[in-house]
């Protein structure tokens, strides 16, 4: 397990990585990638890299910097794995005998490292790995980041979290789990497991306060959602989408989110699978940028702030510009599904921006899609509100009161979503009950500052 | 599994909670933090405690008894409550010491709570 490829740049967590940094992870991912790939035993890789990540940190600023850094770094830690490899006596595994051949043509000219992340992607995401360490073992293999930067994230203790991972990966390479791309049928559901972690790494960064340790979850999960975006094999797009998405670049008004509403039928079957998991994929990119786009506006002077009180002109245009594109790259390809949804909502909300007003029948309707699709327990807390302020607060109080008991007993969205619908009813008392239940359940300072003052002004006036 | 969360105040959380001004803010937190995990099922015991200045502290040293007005003055922080939660995972035990109001500005401490042998059982 290692960071070092974190050691040529300063502190994680100051907000924004250093280009060289950035560097730093994409060349760390690709050659770790590569390695596993090729060795199939991502611990192993990770320890070779490691080393050769420390013999640079001694060698590079003696002999200067060579020209081919990732080539050194390759050549180097490949050297490293086979020593290991010598030393345990499996020099005949024929994984051995392929980078030994490797390294012969190596020494002539320096290889074009493939990209290989992708693979490394799905095999984090397998579905024989258990799912609750797929977000972890991304950010620790494709990333680099080590346990104790992102365990605080997951709520458990560094060493927990280094053990879980220290597993999974055993159990990746003693089940000999297959490092090559799904076959097309299974495509979809193994993208959307890779996008489910994805997605739970920007949920963590955006709950949690990172640490001087701590590592910017958000940013590096957007920075994952580029990367399968940017790697998932391309088909041709459909004509008559081809001009759409240079076209709202320049214009963030346009609202995909119509376009994606009007057009849910279902694609014909002879579109080939991975338009699925390619139109899944740029929905959440969309989804994570229109929540980048929307976070300088999050909080004023340290106090939180709730999306419909937002300053939109704190609202990052370029983001969200770049978020309605991927939408509408997502839109064209008509395959609609649960991020596009959340992305087309987001979409409506941002639309606040230029209209001045929310459309909430749009996003209860939008809401009411993604239910059916995806009945999360968030999604139908979202609905609720949704409806409730589309059509008044007793549609929405009424489907809050259909949802499981269990399910909301510690969901704190579900007690503010009541309170703050019943205070629109006028029920003042019941709402400072809810209120207070969903200050019990707020681990945000800030968060929590905002519901206390909620309930003290439904006393108050 | 049971764990017991013990909540660590600093002492001017203590004088937020007698303080006229800030009295009520202070016990609305831990209120509403208390009927959320009540809410749970799975409380099997909680205290709130005294202010520590009204407490004494007591050791032996060399046969001597040292008795002393309120805590051992060299921490910072004192225990002002606990909990005692049967939950399934140390992880869900965490999950409601980081809602804890105490924090924030102090320590929460999740610990495991042992298994009594069975000879130490009375009940």
């Amino acid at each position: 397990m290692t960071g070092a490829a974190r050691v040529t740049a300063g502190a994680a967590g100051d907000g924004g990585r250093p280009a060289i940094e950035l560097a730093a992870r994409d060349s760390y991912g690709r050659l770790l990638a590569y390695l596993a790939y090729r060795w199939r035993d991502i611990a192993a890789a990770e320890d070779a890299l490691a080393e050769a990540f420390a013999a640079a940190l001694v060698t590079w600023p003696r002999d200067g910097v060579p020209a081919s850094p990732d080539a050194w770094l390759m050549t180097a830690a490949r050297r490293n794995l086979l020593q290991a490899a010598r030393h345990a006596k499996v020099a005949a595994d024929p994984a051995v005998t392929i980078l030994l051949g490797e390294e012969e043509s190596a020494s002539e000219e320096p290889p074009m490292i493939p990209d290989d992340r992708l693979k490394l992607l799905f095999v984090c995401a397998h579905p024989a790995i258990d799912a609750g360490i797929h977000t972890a073992l991304m950010l620790s293999t494709v990333l680099g980041l080590e346990a104790k930067q992102i365990a605080a994230a997951f709520l458990v203790k560094p060493a927990t979290l280094a053990q879980r991972l220290v597993r999974a990966k055993a159990k990746i390479r003693d089940a000999a789990l297959r490092f090559e791309e799904p076959e097309a049928h299974d495509l979809p559901e193994r993208v959307s497991a890779v996008l489910e972690a994805i997605y739970a790494a920007y949920g963590l960064g955006w709950d949690a306060a990172a640490d001087s340790q701590g590592a910017d979850l958000a940013g590096e999960a957007l920075y994952l959602a580029q990367l399968v975006v940017k790697l998932l094999p391309a088909d041709p797009p459909p004509k008559e989408a081809a001009g759409k998405p240079m076209e709202v670049l320049t214009d963030a008004t346009r609202e995909p989110a119509h376009a994606l509403a009007c057009n849910p039928a279902h694609a014909p079957a002879t579109q080939p699978s991975n338009q699925t998991a390619r139109a899944e994929a740029a929905g959440l990119l969309a989804l994570l940028l229109f929540c980048e786009a929307r976070r300088p506006a999050r909080e004023t002077g340290g106090a939180f702030v709730p999306l419909h009180e937002q300053d939109t002109t704190l609202w990052d245009l370029d983001l969200m510009g770049a978020a309605n594109a991927a939408l509408w790259q997502a839109a064209a390809l008509k395959r609609p599904g649960r991020f596009q949804l959340e992305a087309a909502i987001q979409s409506a909300h941002c639309q606040r921006a230029f209209t001045g007003t929310v459309p909430w029948q749009g996003i209860a309707t939008l809401y009411a899609q993604l239910a059916a699709l995806a009945p999360t327990i968030g999604a139908l807390v979202g609905q609720a509100v949704a409806v409730g302020e589309a059509q008044g607060p007793a549609a929405g109080l009424t489907l809050l009161a259909a949802m499981d008991d269990a399910a909301i007993t510690d969901y704190q969205p579900w007690w503010v979503a009541r309170g703050y619908l019943l205070a629109k009813q006028g029920e003042r008392a019941e709402a400072y009950g809810c209120y207070q239940r969903a200050i019990g359940l707020t681990e945000q300072p800030a968060t929590r500052d905002y519901l206390l003052r909620r309930a003290q002004a439904l006393l108050d006036d | 599994m049971r764990y017991m969360l013990s909540f660590f105040q600093p002492d001017s959380e203590y004088q937020r909670r007698t303080d006229p001004k800030t009295k009520d803010a202070y016990l609305a937190a831990w209120m509403a933090y208390t009927e959320a995990v009540f809410a749970t099922g799975m409380v099997v015991a909680g205290d709130g405690l005294m202010p520590p200045d009204a407490g004494a502290s007591i050791r032996i040293r060399d046969g001597k008894r040292q008795v002393q007005d309120g805590p051992y003055p060299d921490t910072k922080e004192h225990l002002a409550g606990y909990f005692i939660l049967d939950v399934p995972n140390q992880e869900i035990a965490l999950e409601w010491a980081a809602k804890a109001p105490a924090t924030l500005c102090g320590t929460t401490q999740v610990r495991a709570v042992m298994d009594r042998p069975p000879q130490m059982r009375k009940d």
